[in-house]
């Protein structure tokens, strides 16, 4: 199967201005707004880098244009059920295009469950459902996190978030013993979770 | 029931699980624990936000994709299986997935004590995943693996050179490493248990 070279991670190191400045505040008005614009800008916005994701992972033009159609589609309806306090539309987009990749290009069971299941199973404990704004917020963090992440730990996370390499696979591309490859999944969780200490 | 869970997964892993990156029997075994354990659940759902800010950063392939037509009238959400409640103590994802109960279980001997049912993967998945039960005292043959292993505990208890594992502990172990797990002197154990590459007797 095509495997791309995770030599081009640099170029995921995420921009200032870039388009993840305002990529959960577009997906919020998304959210809200039910029309036929805001449907069509959902394509226009975020089919490319789904796509691009689904062709990273040996999908032909055809099949990455679909699961890229099917992502955003559920997106949408998504959008519609929920509220956002149910996790944020750039997760459910991240997760739903992460489970598609997983049943329809390695046509496997997919055991990892959308971030609203999660939501849905965990609500029951306290009424009070996180407002929207800590949800940005969190990911706002996140983002400042992995933007401020040294070359290093961001290459080995890329290469699994993204072109979704297993730590062994991780280990043989870069040439790297397999404990360097897990200690540096775990500096980069380890800063994500600090930097969201006091929001839980 | 989550309370009584000591021994967690490696942050390594729960990263590899929420990034979809996991071969399918780690994954299983990963999504069972995560669904008796608050603790891990909190975690994957945070590392998922880095792959959604990943992928909001991630390079976009040219030309803009085509918008279906926009859905009219009430959707049901993302076509999902309907959850069957099972009256069992197997995590909510292997019940649901295998459509099996811990009283429904078809067990092959193996040896003195030692009973085992394979789950099905997928045609082209890698390694195994499979459900063991040891009866009491009794104990797995001394073996290592040709990758990492995952041991989930589902009822019961098992013990070996590292530690008492009980409901919802899981134990994981990397390709080379031997051990030989024992059974709950009074319960015995169930266990989860799922490998990347073949189990190697010794001797």
């Amino acid at each position: 199967m095509f495997r791309p070279s995770i030599d081009s991670s640099a170029a995921h190191r995420p921009r200032e201005g870039s388009a993840w400045g305002w990529m959960p505040d577009l997906l919020s008005r998304i959210a809200a707004d039910r029309s036929d614009g805001a449907f069509r800008r959902l394509f226009e916005e975020f089919g490319p880098q789904i796509r691009h994701y689904m062709i990273r992972h040996g999908a032909d033009a055809a099949t990455a244009e679909e699961l890229a159609q099917e992502t955003l589609l559920a997106v949408w309806r998504k959008a519609a059920l929920y509220s956002a306090a149910k996790g944020t539309p750039a997760t459910w987009m991240y997760s739903i295009a992460r489970n598609l990749r997983i049943d329809r290009l390695r046509r496997e069971i997919c055991w990892q469950e959308l971030s609203d299941e999660v939501a849905e199973a965990t609500a029951s404990e306290d009424a009070a459902p996180e407002d929207t704004a800590s949800e940005r917020q969190r990911q706002q963090r996140v983002h400042a996190v992995l933007a401020a992440l040294p070359g290093e730990q961001r290459e080995v996370v890329t290469a699994a978030f993204i072109d979704g390499l297993s730590q062994s696979e991780i280990a043989a591309r870069l040439a790297l013993p397999l404990g360097t490859v897990k200690s540096r999944l775990r500096l980069a969780y380890q800063k994500v979770r600090a930097a969201l200490e006091d929001l839980k | 029931m989550s309370t009584m869970i000591s021994r967690h997964l490696d942050d390594a892993t729960l990263m590899s699980f929420a990034a979809g990156a996991l071969s399918e029997p780690l994954a299983a075994a990963v999504s069972a624990h995560v669904s008796m354990c608050a603790q891990c659940r909190d975690q994957v759902r945070d590392m998922t936000l880095i792959g959604a800010s990943l992928l909001g950063t991630a390079p976009a392939s040219s030309g803009p994709v085509s918008a279906r037509a926009k859905p009219r009238g009430p959707m049901d959400g993302c076509a999902q299986p309907p959850r069957r409640e099972h009256a069992s103590e197997l995590p909510a994802p292997i019940a649901r997935k295998y459509a099996l109960t811990l009283e429904g279980i078809d067990w092959t001997r193996l040896g003195p004590g030692v009973w085992r049912h394979r789950l099905p993967l997928s045609p082209g998945a890698q390694g195994e995943l499979y459900l063991i039960k040891l009866t009491p005292g009794c104990r797995l043959p001394l073996h290592g693996h040709a990758g990492a292993e995952l041991t989930l505990v589902l009822t019961g208890a098992f013990s070996d050179e590292t530690g008492e594992y009980r409901r919802g502990d899981v134990q994981e172990v990397d390709a080379g490493t031997e051990h030989q797990p024992v059974g709950d002197p009074d319960e015995g154990c169930i266990c989860l248990i799922a490998a990347e590459g073949p189990y190697l007797l010794k001797g």
